[in-house]
């Protein structure tokens, strides 16, 4: 059969004796490891310690998919982090221990699949074997005995040959494989389910296909994310990526050109389910690409329904407000305009600003909370309490001295490093807080100038219509994933052939006529399964019954 | 009008518990009330040889009279309690499977978007399995099992999860929740039976070994060696499902977040359930983790299904975050 040789259908190994067991050269002990690797048990091992090494990837968060969530455990466990870290497991699907699992299952699988997709090969092109001498010993064996003198329906009377032949034909009309034997006495010998071996190794061949695939997929894609503000473009150059997160083998050739303009952004907010108002029920974005032939093609983006452009897809995974915001010099001169994505921080939509003005005499930097509807609490506090912009409201601390940006290295754009400078407006100065609604201006102490929240409403709104004052903005998730499809294809190879593997049966069934001292004939059927095969004693039970309605005979019991 | 079905939803949940209850009554009177009627197993006759003689114009293929019939395991005759119970396991089930339709409808969905909607279904799921799977083979007697099972999955789904019907967010608006989770349910419901089989198995071991002879009801079960035949059937069969899963959860997570595999918790509880069940079907061909062993990986992966269901959704932290509560 050429499996492992502990598979449960393998024959038992024989005894051996320790104390005589040759000394094994390099060679020896190279072909003893290969042998372990490659056999059942220790695949089996090896599958289970893959389970048992996912388990802690669930328990601590993991850089790969929560890189906030590991800086938090950070600062919540300063002893404990480290020591852990040390041990890979914020990393642990790409971690030395959880790769080693998995690369030796891998090797095991070729190991194992390779002998056995050969002799499978083999075994599809040669005939059914031999019948064995004595089928009364097998699992599934039924016989009967034909009188002398019996004739079949046109009154010849049964010979060894005409019966076998009979059975020839009833086995090869089951898609059996066929073959006579002629041996002491006349046999057919059939076999069938060559498939099940077929879909096994097509499972497990597929398997390693996914494996490749992704790791090939890995390392020549990208993933990256982008922040648009309604009215704005992306244009796929690595430069305009707020993140960008390239395979080992990936270069900027890879990028093709098109850009993306985002129309319009719309949310619609349940009204209705007095258990649900607020509740977001859809998100969608209009937007135009332009290819390399500047054509505009207009797109509707939605979650889960992905964009597929130059070879990308691209992906609406987020979204908030972008309040735009308008500083002057104390000279009247605009220091500062622009739309400020905030990040959201709960359902309704509260949201974090961070607003940082280089250019200003002396620099200015702001955290500032926005509420799209925001209420005032029990206890003073502002909170927003509904996601549509019902009452847009825009609460600022301002700092002003070094943002720390002149030194060239990157700042995230979404924190505000306050250590070098000087708080102007907030609780601990007597100007506690400068709150804006769209269309406000506010005066900034110390001489610095102004503050404008802008009205971005069109012309046409009322004037207390602020449904449109605050521009919103999208976060695409933009990926390259050449193998995707690859590994579509190898998961749908994997689900063909454990279909076909577990639920064909693989058997080999034989007839054998034997004649008696009296003349008369003796038929022997018997079945041997390889493999996991329940029906087994049906199938030879249903094989006589077929066989004696060929023959002409009806079977009652 | 969604208010109003909600209602009638819960009133048929309620119900179906309460029938339920009953029906576990029935079935656990049933196990005792064997404990009567152990029956010995009918010894395996060596070879069959029948005789074709003819018979007016046909040749007639006859059995020998002095051969043994065929084995057929042996069969007890349900008793009037498994009969009452199997009934009132199927009104349950019709008034659990109304119950949980009614909820679909008002909330113009399919019923398996938070926690509360899931334990409906799974459990509506799990027994819809059971009772359909006495067609191809007579498993009554993991009835207590299963009624039990549903009625724990219903109690703590309406006392712990209940939510009211809300609106669907954007992330779930696809119609992969309606494939994914529905044979995600499915396989749970098969790992479900198989779990059960594999305890009776495990109970059978012992059995068999003289250490269990108090629990006599034991007697009329299948061996251990069958029971751990359908078991692996059983398993089989929810590992397609459990396969199909993954590849189907792959590809929502393709659409929804951009990426077909990103390890996060759901998928990393669910590729551990596929590798143990995986392990499991690879024990079974290996010579020495037939029997015993491979029933405890057959437990353990049903643990780890009940576990991704109620610790991973309720309190790890993930992309997954449909419970609702
Ligand atoms: C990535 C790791 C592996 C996975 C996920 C896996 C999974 C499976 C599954 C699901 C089956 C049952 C379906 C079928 O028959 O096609 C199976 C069967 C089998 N596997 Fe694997 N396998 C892995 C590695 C291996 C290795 C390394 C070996 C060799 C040592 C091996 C040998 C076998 C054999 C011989 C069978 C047939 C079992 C039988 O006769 O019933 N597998 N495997």
């Amino acid at each position: 059969m050429s499996r492992p040789s502990d598979h449960f259908d393998s024959p038992a190994p024989a005894p051996r004796s320790e104390i005589n067991q040759p000394k094994l050269g390099i060679v020896g002990y190279l072909r003893f490891f290969w042998r372990q690797l490659t056999s059942m048990r220790v695949a089996l091992l090896l599958l289970l310690l893959l389970a048992i090494a996912a388990v802690p990837g669930s328990l601590f968060p993991q850089r790969a998919a929560d890189p906030n969530g590991v800086v938090q455990y950070f600062s919540a466990n300063p002893t404990s982090a480290p020591i852990l870290d040390k041990f890979q497991l914020f990393d642990v699907y790409t971690s030395i221990w959880f790769s080693a699992i998995y690369l030796l299952l891998f090797i095991s699988l070729i190991g194992c699949v390779v002998p056995r997709a050969t002799h499978h090969y083999k075994a599809l092109r040669s005939r059914p074997p031999r019948t064995p001498v004595h089928l009364e010993r097998l699992a599934s064996f039924a016989a009967y005995d034909l009188p002398a003198g019996e004739t079949d329906a046109a009154g010849n009377p049964f010979t060894p040959a005409s019966v076998v032949e009979a059975a020839r034909a009833v086995l090869r009309k089951s898609r059996y494989r066929v073959q006579l034997f002629d041996g002491r006495e006349l046999s057919v010998s059939a076999e069938r389910g060559y498939a099940r071996e077929t879909g096994n190794l097509v499972f497990h061949i597929a398997m390693i296909g996914i494996l490749i695939a992704v790791g090939v997929g890995g390392s020549i894609g990208y993933t990256g994310q982008k922040v648009v503000v309604v009215g704005q473009a992306f244009v796929n150059v690595r430069s305009a990526f707020d993140s960008f997160n390239p395979g080992r083998l990936f270069t900027d050739d890879f990028l093709q050109p098109y850009r993306l303009v985002l129309n319009s952004f719309s949310a619609t907010y349940e009204e209705k389910n007095l258990n649900a108002i607020g509740e977001a029920t859809d998100y969608t974005a209009d937007m135009t690409s332009y290819g390399p032939d500047g054509k505009g093609v207009k797109q509707v983006l939605k979650v889960n329904y992905p964009l597929e452009i130059g070879g990308n897809q691209i992906y609406l995974l987020g979204n908030g407000y972008a309040p735009k915001v308008t500083v002057k010099d104390s000279a009247g001169k605009v220091v500062f305009t622009d739309s400020v994505p905030c990040l959201p921080q709960d359902a309704n939509l509260t949201s974090v600003c961070i607003i940082k003005v280089p250019d200003a005499v002396k620099q200015l930097g702001m955290v500032g909370f926005f509420y799209p509807t925001a209420s005032n609490l029990s206890t003073g506090a502002l909170a927003s309490v509904h996601p549509a912009l019902g009452n847009p409201t825009l609460t600022l601390r301002v700092y002003q001295g070094d943002l720390g940006i002149n030194k060239g290295v990157p700042k995230s754009v979404y924190a505000l490093n306050t250590d070098g400078m000087k708080e102007i407006v907030g609780p601990d100065v007597s100007t506690h807080s400068i709150d804006l609604t769209p269309g406000k201006t506010a005066t900034l102490p110390g001489g610095n100038g102004t503050i404008t929240f802008d009205n971005v409403s069109p012309p046409s709104t009322k004037a207390n219509d602020l449904t449109k004052s605050v521009p919103r903005y999208v976060s695409l998730d933009i990926h390259s994933d050449p193998t995707q499809g690859w590994v579509l294809f190898f998961a749908i190879c994997v689900v063909a052939g454990l279909l076909t593997s577990l639920f064909i049966p693989r058997r080999r069934v034989w007839v054998k006529v034997i004649e008696r001292a009296d003349g008369g004939l003796r038929l022997e059927y018997a079945g041997l399964a390889r493999g996991e095969d329940p029906g087994l004693e049906a199938a030879v039970a249903d094989l006589a019954r077929r066989h004696s309605r060929q023959l002409g005979l009806k079977l009652s019991s | 009008m969604t208010a109003i079905l909600e209602s009638y939803s819960q009133l048929a949940i309620y119900s179906a518990m309460a029938v339920y209850t009953l029906a576990f009554i029935a079935f656990t009177l049933d196990l005792a009330k064997r404990t009567s009627a152990v029956q010995v197993v009918a010894a395996v006759p060596a070879v069959r040889v029948g005789v074709l003689t003819r018979a007016g114009g046909t040749a007639t293929l006859e059995r020998e009279p002095e051969v043994a019939a065929p084995v057929v395991p042996p069969t007890p005759r349900s008793s009037p309690f498994e009969r009452v119970a199997f009934s009132l396991t199927v009104v349950a089930w019709l008034l659990h499977v109304a119950g949980t339709v009614l909820r679909g409808v008002a909330a113009h969905r399919v019923p398996w978007a938070n926690m509360f909607e899931f334990s409906l279904t799974a459990s509506a799921i799990i027994v819809t399995v059971f009772i359909f799977v006495q067609l191809w083979q007579n498993l009554r007697f993991l009835g207590a099992y299963i009624t039990g099972f549903a009625l724990i999955v219903l109690g703590v789904g309406t006392v712990n999860f209940y939510v009211p019907v809300v609106p669907l967010p954007p992330a779930l608006q696809s119609y992969w929740l309606v494939i994914h989770v529905f044979v995600a349910t499915l396989g749970t419901a098969f790992f479900a039976i198989a779990g059960g089989l594999s305890i009776a198995q495990l109970m059978q071991v012992r059995r068999e070994a003289g250490k269990f002879a108090a629990v006599k009801f034991m007697a009329t079960l299948p061996t251990a060696e069958r029971l751990e035949n359908l078991a692996y059937r059983v398993v089989l069969v929810g590992f397609v499902f459990w396969t199909f899963t993954l590849i189907a959860g792959s590809i929502w997570a393709e659409h929804a977040w951009g990426r077909y595999w990103g390890w996060d918790t759901k998928e990393v509880w669910t590729f551990i359930i596929w590798t143990i069940f995986a392990g499991y079907i690879h024990a079974r061909a290996t010579r020495g983790w037939r029997g015993t062993r491979s029933a405890w990986l057959s437990l353990i992966g049903f643990g780890a299904v009940m576990f991704n269901f109620t610790i991973v959704n309720l309190f790890f932290k993930g992309l997954h975050s449909y419970s609702g509560l």
